[in-house]
Protein backbone atom coordinates (compact mmCIF):
# COMPACT_ATOMS: atom_id res chain seq x y z
CA UNK A 1 0.00 0.00 0.00
CA UNK A 2 0.92 3.40 -0.83
CA UNK A 3 2.56 5.90 1.56
CA UNK A 4 2.60 9.48 0.93
CA UNK A 5 3.54 12.98 2.86
CA UNK A 6 1.17 15.02 3.95
CA UNK A 7 1.38 18.42 6.71
CA UNK A 8 4.78 16.48 7.12
CA UNK A 9 3.86 13.31 8.51
CA UNK A 10 3.71 10.14 6.70
CA UNK A 11 0.20 8.71 5.72
CA UNK A 12 -0.72 5.12 3.98
CA UNK A 13 -3.05 5.43 2.12
CA UNK A 14 -5.01 2.62 -0.32
CA UNK A 15 -5.16 2.46 -4.11
CA UNK A 16 -7.11 4.87 -4.36
CA UNK A 17 -5.64 8.07 -1.91
CA UNK A 18 -8.04 6.49 0.83
CA UNK A 19 -6.24 7.08 4.59
CA UNK A 20 -6.10 3.59 5.76
CA UNK A 21 -5.01 4.44 9.30
CA UNK A 22 -8.11 6.25 11.86
CA UNK A 23 -5.44 7.52 13.62
CA UNK A 24 -3.16 8.88 11.10
CA UNK A 25 -5.16 11.65 10.57
CA UNK A 26 -5.89 15.14 12.29
CA UNK A 27 -7.11 18.55 11.27
CA UNK A 28 -4.17 19.53 9.62
CA UNK A 29 -3.96 16.50 7.43
CA UNK A 30 -8.21 17.04 6.48
CA UNK A 31 -7.20 20.64 5.47
CA UNK A 32 -4.24 19.46 3.01
CA UNK A 33 -6.98 16.71 1.91
CA UNK A 34 -9.30 19.01 1.22
CA UNK A 35 -7.42 21.01 -0.76
CA UNK A 36 -6.56 18.56 -2.77
CA UNK A 37 -9.87 17.89 -4.03
CA UNK A 38 -10.18 22.11 -3.94
CA UNK A 39 -13.04 22.04 -1.32
CA UNK A 40 -12.30 25.28 0.92
CA UNK A 41 -13.29 23.72 4.81
CA UNK A 42 -15.81 25.90 6.61
CA UNK A 43 -17.21 26.07 9.78
CA UNK A 44 -20.10 23.72 8.31
CA UNK A 45 -18.28 21.54 6.24
CA UNK A 46 -15.64 20.69 9.37
CA UNK A 47 -19.22 20.00 11.45
CA UNK A 48 -19.89 17.14 8.89
CA UNK A 49 -16.24 15.62 9.17
CA UNK A 50 -16.57 15.82 12.71
CA UNK A 51 -19.51 14.35 12.59
CA UNK A 52 -18.31 11.53 10.41
CA UNK A 53 -15.26 10.91 12.97
CA UNK A 54 -17.46 10.35 15.94
CA UNK A 55 -19.81 8.29 14.10
CA UNK A 56 -17.30 5.88 12.42
CA UNK A 57 -15.74 5.39 16.09
CA UNK A 58 -18.76 3.89 17.54
CA UNK A 59 -20.44 2.30 14.23
CA UNK A 60 -16.80 0.86 12.93
CA UNK A 61 -17.93 1.91 9.50
CA UNK A 62 -18.29 5.50 7.21
CA UNK A 63 -21.25 7.34 7.62
CA UNK A 64 -23.57 7.06 4.46
CA UNK A 65 -25.47 10.83 2.94
CA UNK A 66 -28.60 9.27 4.98
CA UNK A 67 -27.20 8.85 8.11
CA UNK A 68 -25.32 12.12 8.14
CA UNK A 69 -28.72 13.31 6.98
CA UNK A 70 -30.76 11.41 10.34
CA UNK A 71 -28.22 11.25 12.52
CA UNK A 72 -25.90 14.26 11.82
CA UNK A 73 -28.63 16.73 11.31
CA UNK A 74 -27.27 17.82 8.04
CA UNK A 75 -30.03 17.84 5.10
CA UNK A 76 -28.86 15.80 2.19
CA UNK A 77 -29.11 18.85 -0.08
CA UNK A 78 -26.84 20.99 1.84
CA UNK A 79 -24.17 17.90 1.25
CA UNK A 80 -24.55 18.28 -1.92
CA UNK A 81 -24.23 22.01 -1.92
CA UNK A 82 -20.98 21.58 0.34
CA UNK A 83 -19.77 18.87 -1.38
CA UNK A 84 -20.07 18.84 -4.71
CA UNK A 85 -20.85 16.03 -6.94
CA UNK A 86 -19.66 13.25 -4.98
CA UNK A 87 -20.68 14.03 -1.61
CA UNK A 88 -20.40 10.86 0.38
CA UNK A 89 -16.51 10.15 -0.94
CA UNK A 90 -15.35 13.41 -0.65
CA UNK A 91 -16.29 13.69 2.66
CA UNK A 92 -14.94 10.35 3.86
CA UNK A 93 -12.01 11.52 1.87
CA UNK A 94 -11.79 14.58 3.97
CA UNK A 95 -12.09 12.72 7.09
CA UNK A 96 -9.92 9.99 6.51
CA UNK A 97 -12.21 7.18 6.32
CA UNK A 98 -12.62 4.30 3.84
CA UNK A 99 -15.64 5.25 1.15
CA UNK A 100 -19.03 4.80 2.58
CA UNK A 101 -20.15 0.70 2.47
CA UNK A 102 -24.03 1.20 2.13
CA UNK A 103 -26.08 1.59 -1.26
CA UNK A 104 -28.16 4.34 0.32
CA UNK B 1 9.63 -2.24 2.41
CA UNK B 2 6.90 0.58 1.49
CA UNK B 3 8.11 3.41 -0.75
CA UNK B 4 6.52 7.22 -0.48
CA UNK B 5 4.42 8.25 -3.07
CA UNK B 6 5.25 11.28 -5.15
CA UNK B 7 2.99 13.33 -5.84
CA UNK B 8 0.34 12.90 -3.25
CA UNK B 9 -2.24 10.11 -4.27
CA UNK B 10 -5.54 11.62 -4.45
CA UNK B 11 -9.32 9.74 -5.28
CA UNK B 12 -10.25 10.34 -8.41
CA UNK B 13 -13.95 12.41 -7.98
CA UNK B 14 -14.20 12.78 -11.98
CA UNK B 15 -14.53 15.66 -13.76
CA UNK B 16 -16.72 18.28 -12.61
CA UNK B 17 -18.15 18.32 -16.32
CA UNK B 18 -18.73 14.81 -16.63
CA UNK B 19 -21.95 14.70 -19.04
CA UNK B 20 -22.80 11.05 -17.91
CA UNK B 21 -26.89 10.85 -17.33
CA UNK B 22 -28.85 8.18 -16.59
CA UNK B 23 -32.79 7.93 -16.86
CA UNK B 24 -34.37 5.37 -14.45
CA UNK B 25 -38.24 4.25 -15.89
CA UNK B 26 -40.70 2.74 -12.97
CA UNK B 27 -42.90 0.51 -14.18
CA UNK B 28 -44.22 -1.18 -11.13
CA UNK B 29 -46.34 -0.32 -8.07
CA UNK B 30 -44.94 -3.18 -5.87
CA UNK B 31 -43.28 -2.34 -2.55
CA UNK B 32 -40.40 -4.66 -3.92
CA UNK B 33 -40.64 -3.45 -7.45
CA UNK B 34 -40.86 0.47 -6.01
CA UNK B 35 -37.00 0.29 -4.38
CA UNK B 36 -34.16 -1.07 -7.57
CA UNK B 37 -35.14 2.54 -9.47
CA UNK B 38 -34.52 4.39 -6.11
CA UNK B 39 -31.27 2.53 -4.81
CA UNK B 40 -30.05 3.08 -8.51
CA UNK B 41 -31.23 6.46 -9.11
CA UNK B 42 -29.76 7.61 -5.38
CA UNK B 43 -26.58 5.97 -5.86
CA UNK B 44 -25.68 7.74 -9.89
CA UNK B 45 -26.97 10.78 -8.20
CA UNK B 46 -24.35 10.73 -5.18
CA UNK B 47 -22.19 9.77 -8.23
CA UNK B 48 -22.46 13.06 -9.60
CA UNK B 49 -24.37 11.70 -12.44
CA UNK B 50 -27.64 13.60 -13.70
CA UNK B 51 -30.56 11.77 -13.25
CA UNK B 52 -33.86 11.56 -14.29
CA UNK B 53 -36.74 9.50 -13.59
CA UNK B 54 -39.92 8.52 -15.41
CA UNK B 55 -43.37 7.58 -13.54
CA UNK B 56 -45.68 5.31 -15.63
CA UNK B 57 -48.18 2.48 -15.46
CA UNK B 58 -47.95 0.88 -12.00
CA UNK B 59 -45.19 2.91 -11.11
CA UNK B 60 -47.40 6.13 -10.92
CA UNK B 61 -48.40 4.81 -7.79
CA UNK B 62 -45.12 5.89 -6.36
CA UNK B 63 -45.66 9.68 -7.01
CA UNK B 64 -49.45 9.54 -6.15
CA UNK B 65 -50.04 11.13 -3.04
CA UNK B 66 -53.25 9.24 -2.22
CA UNK B 67 -51.49 5.71 -2.94
CA UNK B 68 -47.46 6.66 -2.41
CA UNK B 69 -47.79 5.71 1.33
CA UNK B 70 -49.87 2.40 0.74
CA UNK B 71 -47.43 0.47 -1.76
CA UNK B 72 -47.67 -3.42 -1.15
CA UNK B 73 -46.21 -6.18 -1.25
CA UNK B 74 -47.40 -9.71 -2.35
CA UNK B 75 -45.77 -12.94 -2.16
CA UNK B 76 -48.20 -14.41 -4.70
CA UNK B 77 -46.84 -15.60 -7.64
CA UNK B 78 -43.18 -14.89 -6.70
CA UNK B 79 -41.35 -18.07 -6.21
CA UNK B 80 -38.07 -16.51 -4.80
CA UNK B 81 -39.73 -15.87 -1.48
CA UNK B 82 -38.84 -17.37 1.39
CA UNK B 83 -39.20 -16.63 5.44
CA UNK B 84 -36.32 -13.79 5.89
CA UNK B 85 -32.85 -15.60 6.62
CA UNK B 86 -34.23 -19.23 5.99
CA UNK B 87 -33.76 -21.02 3.01
CA UNK B 88 -37.56 -22.22 4.24
CA UNK B 89 -40.56 -21.38 1.10
CA UNK B 90 -44.32 -21.45 1.90
CA UNK B 91 -46.27 -23.03 -0.74
CA UNK B 92 -47.63 -20.98 -3.85
CA UNK B 93 -50.78 -22.60 -2.61
CA UNK B 94 -51.39 -20.45 0.30
CA UNK B 95 -49.93 -17.33 -0.78
CA UNK B 96 -53.17 -15.75 -1.95
CA UNK B 97 -55.13 -16.32 1.26
CA UNK B 98 -56.26 -13.32 3.36
CA UNK B 99 -54.17 -11.38 4.89
CA UNK B 100 -50.74 -12.58 3.34
CA UNK B 101 -50.53 -9.12 1.30
CA UNK B 102 -50.48 -7.53 4.49
CA UNK B 103 -47.82 -9.85 6.62
CA UNK B 104 -45.50 -9.87 3.95
CA UNK B 105 -45.83 -5.77 3.25
CA UNK B 106 -45.75 -5.17 7.10
CA UNK B 107 -42.26 -7.97 6.75
CA UNK B 108 -40.71 -6.48 4.01
CA UNK B 109 -41.05 -2.62 5.46
CA UNK B 110 -39.04 -3.67 8.94
CA UNK B 111 -36.28 -5.52 6.75
CA UNK B 112 -35.83 -2.38 4.74
CA UNK B 113 -36.30 0.33 7.62
CA UNK B 114 -33.71 -2.11 9.76
CA UNK B 115 -31.10 -1.60 6.84
CA UNK B 116 -32.29 2.65 7.34
CA UNK B 117 -33.57 2.84 3.98
CA UNK B 118 -36.42 5.15 3.56
CA UNK B 119 -39.92 4.47 3.12
CA UNK B 120 -40.82 5.42 -0.74
CA UNK B 121 -41.96 8.91 -0.20
CA UNK B 122 -39.18 9.92 1.73
CA UNK B 123 -36.61 8.25 0.19
CA UNK B 124 -38.01 10.35 -3.08
CA UNK B 125 -37.01 13.13 -0.98
CA UNK B 126 -33.98 12.30 -0.69
CA UNK B 127 -33.67 11.65 -4.63
CA UNK B 128 -34.98 15.39 -5.47
CA UNK B 129 -32.67 17.12 -2.59
CA UNK B 130 -29.96 15.74 -4.12
CA UNK B 131 -30.49 16.87 -7.50
CA UNK B 132 -32.86 13.79 -9.18
CA UNK B 133 -35.83 15.18 -11.65
CA UNK B 134 -39.31 13.73 -11.44
CA UNK B 135 -41.73 13.28 -14.43
CA UNK B 136 -44.74 11.47 -14.56
CA UNK B 137 -46.17 9.51 -18.28
CA UNK B 138 -48.77 11.46 -19.71
CA UNK B 139 -51.05 8.36 -20.79
CA UNK B 140 -50.84 7.05 -17.31
CA UNK B 141 -52.52 10.20 -16.14
CA UNK B 142 -55.34 10.38 -18.73
CA UNK B 143 -55.36 6.32 -17.82
CA UNK B 144 -56.10 6.97 -14.14
CA UNK B 145 -58.33 11.07 -14.77
CA UNK B 146 -55.24 12.06 -12.36
CA UNK B 147 -53.59 15.48 -12.74
CA UNK B 148 -50.65 17.58 -11.34
CA UNK B 149 -52.83 18.50 -8.02
CA UNK B 150 -52.82 14.47 -7.48
CA UNK B 151 -49.09 14.05 -7.89
CA UNK B 152 -45.68 14.53 -5.64
CA UNK B 153 -45.32 18.56 -5.46
CA UNK B 154 -41.52 18.04 -6.83
CA UNK B 155 -43.05 16.03 -10.04
CA UNK B 156 -41.48 18.44 -12.56
CA UNK B 157 -44.34 17.66 -15.32
CA UNK B 158 -46.66 15.42 -17.05
CA UNK B 159 -44.76 14.28 -20.44
CA UNK B 160 -45.56 12.11 -23.89
CA UNK B 161 -43.03 9.03 -23.97
CA UNK B 162 -41.49 11.41 -27.01
CA UNK B 163 -40.86 14.17 -24.68
CA UNK B 164 -38.51 11.73 -22.16
CA UNK B 165 -37.37 10.21 -25.48
CA UNK B 166 -36.06 13.63 -26.39
CA UNK B 167 -35.24 14.56 -23.04
CA UNK B 168 -33.12 11.87 -22.35
CA UNK B 169 -31.08 11.75 -25.72
CA UNK B 170 -27.56 10.54 -24.51
CA UNK B 171 -29.04 8.82 -20.98
CA UNK B 172 -28.23 5.55 -20.09
CA UNK B 173 -31.51 3.65 -19.76
CA UNK B 174 -33.00 1.30 -17.01
CA UNK B 175 -36.30 0.24 -17.04
CA UNK B 176 -37.96 -1.46 -14.42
Amino acid sequence: MPVIEIAGKQINVNEEGFLTNYDQWDIDVAKELAKQIEIPMNEERWKIINFLREDFKTQGETATSRRIQTVGGVPVKEQFALFPKKPAKKMAYIAGLPKPKGCV
Amino acid sequence: METLTKPILVPNFGADNSDRKLAVICSKGNLDMAYPGLILANAALGEGIETMLFFTFWGFDMITKSRMNDLQFSPAGNTAMHLPGHDMRIPQAIMPAPGMTSVATHMLKKQIADLDVPEVPDFLDQIVAAGGHLWACRMSADMNKLTMNDLREDVEGIISASDFIEMTAGAQLLFI
